[in-house]
């Protein structure tokens, strides 16, 4: 609803204006020995609050193995169409055989990103994660895709609570079934 | 030591003088910028400039970090680049007014010290000589008349720019310039009646104007100007800051209607100088306020310098007193300097109108009041009126006052 703001007439100070300018001087030489409110920042760095969508790392889980299993689905709903997935098979004799699949190659080109965190809300396997790095910097635009092995080496490992492969596995060897 | 200075020929003494004091003049105005960057970021909370240092001083160890968080050496990086930056002459302009107007703009900055004393000593007679360049009767006029030139650059500038927006910016100067200096004279009017007494020589001398407040203790030629002409030392001010084009005047230069104002069109040290000559101007204008109304190298009201010379027992020793006498003057001078930023990063910008109204519709009819006041007061004085004349006096400017607050105005606006 619209309403009328009412303008109230300027009382005598401020009609008079100096005391107006004075009182605004002692704000400004409260704020001239107050603590400084900025971050030096390559020296200070912010702390990352809990849930922050830092850049999108691949983690592994506990026992070292790639969560990824090239579902595609994150390449599917990026919004940018940043992240771009070659699917591999995993070879019979790896310790971690009895997961469908790999990727062979990952790459996130961080130019398109736009750290919506829709691929990590999206994964199955839990493979994708947006964690605290924040500072992305390169001299090329190669520089600037994150492969496989970077992805990896940024994400790190992470608690799991599931081990849903091994699980799996397990089953299958008591009589299969889940 | 003494001996050998005044044996030395006049001319050379004068260009010696001249020259120490621009060598001292021209480093605090450039001083100035990288000041005036550090108290905007710590009023705004910020840590201000805070990182260049040249590698062999990093070494030094505490001082060496204390300067740097000080930003000390981002005034010779920020001078380093100004003179090594390409200084681009567009094509569009009229070339040889576009270099004249920076030149223009230091050459009033630099004259006005002329007449400014800026401290004092006790000569073998003992009595107080200034320490000034050039100790002329009219002193007050010749700051009036050459700094007032200061504005000719700007209206040069923005001219010899031939584009739109540096135009408007020097035709804003100059109407600022003419608005304000009329209140400005007419501000200082009052202090030049107190100061001439009948029977004496008349005199603009800024140096006899102190000497009118150096009076001992307690007694009346021993206040300040300030305390019993507040209202001139106001309307001063605030001229000083639209002369000066400082904000809130700084009409010449808004970035947001302007783009950039009358030094749109300057790159490198012809900018610089534009910048230089303006904190050359504050500075000259503060010493001239704290000459006129802050008792100049007077310690504090009611205590001269020729008394702090006899407890200090510095009578014999001119160097010593004058130096001292320089350094409390610079004192107070570099406090209105840091007056000017405090009000700087205080207030926003007038609007333009806005300048034009207070200018004319405020602090002249302002001005003039009081110059009819003081007039009137000396005249009661002088002819021993009596407390009837007294009374008229505080009811007639009592009468003014109401008759100034409640006349009803027709914008409501400001």
């Amino acid at each position: 609803m619209p309403y009328v703001v009412e303008r109230k007439p300027l009382t005598l100070s401020e009609r008079l204006y100096l005391p107006q300018i004075l009182s605004g001087m002692r704000v400004t030489l409260k704020h001239l020995f107050a603590r400084n409110v900025t971050m030096e920042y390559p020296e200070q760095r912010p702390a990352i609050p809990a849930g922050y969508r830092g850049v999108p790392t691949l983690v592994k889980d506990p026992h070292g193995r790639e969560k990824c299993v090239s579902c595609q689905l994150c390449e599917f709903v990026c919004p940018p169409k940043a992240i771009r997935i070659t699917p591999g098979e995993i070879p019979a004799d790896a310790p971690a055989a009895h997961v469908e699949k790999g990727p062979k190659e990952f790459e996130i080109d961080m130019l398109r990103c736009i750290y919506c965190g829709l691929c990590q809300e999206v994964c199955p396997e839990e493979a994708i994660f947006l964690q605290n790095q924040y500072s992305m910097t390169g001299y090329t635009r190669e520089e600037m895709v994150n492969r496989k092995a970077r992805l990896y080496e940024l994400g790190g490992t992470l608690p799991d609570n599931h081990f849903k492969w091994d699980k799996k596995k397990e089953a299958a060897e008591h009589g299969g079934g889940h | 030591m003494i001996e050998l200075w005044s044996n030395l020929p006049p001319l050379l003494q004068m260009a010696v003088k001249g020259f120490a004091v621009i060598a001292v003049m021209f480093p605090i105005g450039g001083a100035c910028s990288l000041v005036e960057r550090k108290i905007s970021a710590w009023m705004q909370g910020r840590p201000g400039p805070n990182r260049a240092m040249p590698f062999w001083f990093a070494w030094v160890p505490v001082l060496g970090p204390f300067l740097q968080r000080l930003g000390v050496f981002h005034l010779m990086a920020d001078g380093g680049k100004m003179f090594l930056k390409e200084d681009s002459l567009p094509g569009h302009v009229n070339k040889f007014y576009f270099l004249l107007a920076p030149v223009v703009a230091m050459i009033p900055a630099l004259t006005t010290v002329t007449v400014v004393p800026f401290g004092a000593y006790l000569t073998d007679a003992g009595r107080l000589a200034p320490l000034v360049l050039a100790n002329l009767d009219v002193g007050i006029l010749a700051v009036f008349a050459v700094s007032s030139l200061g504005v000719y650059s700007l209206i040069l500038a923005g001219w010899a720019s031939n584009s739109k927006y540096p135009f408007l910016g020097g035709v804003r100067a100059s109407a600022q310039l003419i608005s304000y200096e009329l209140s400005m004279t007419l501000s200082v009017l009052p202090v030049f009646l107190w100061v001439n007494a009948p029977g004496g020589s008349g005199t603009l001398s800024l140096f006899d104007v102190v000497q009118a407040q150096s009076g001992p203790w307690l007694s009346w030629s021993g206040a300040w100007f300030i305390f019993y002409m507040p209202v001139s030392a106001i309307v001063f001010l605030v001229s000083l800051f639209a002369e000066t084009n400082r904000l809130p005047f700084d009409m010449a230069e808004g970035e947001a209607d302007l783009v950039g104002g009358f030094h749109t069109e300057y790159g490198s040290m012809k900018w610089g100088l534009f910048f230089v000559a303006e904190y050359s101007h504050m500075l000259v204008g503060s010493g001239v306020f704290v000459l006129l109304f802050l008792g100049g190298w007077n310690p504090l009201p009611w205590v001269p310098l020729a008394d702090v010379a006899a407890w200090l027992h510095l009578a014999g020793q001119p160097v010593l007193l004058g130096l001292l006498s320089i350094a409390i003057f610079l004192g107070k001078t570099l406090f209105f300097i840091f007056v000017f930023m405090w009000v700087r990063w205080t207030v926003p910008r007038f609007r333009y109108d806005q300048v034009m109204k207070l200018g004319w519709q405020k602090l002249l009819p302002l001005a003039i009041g009081n110059l009819i006041f003081y007039a009137a007061l000396i005249a009661i004085i002088q002819l021993n009126l009596g407390w009837p004349a007294y009374a008229g006096l505080a009811a007639g400017a009592a009468a003014a006052l109401v008759v100034a607050f409640t006349f009803p105005r027709k914008s409501a606006a400001f």
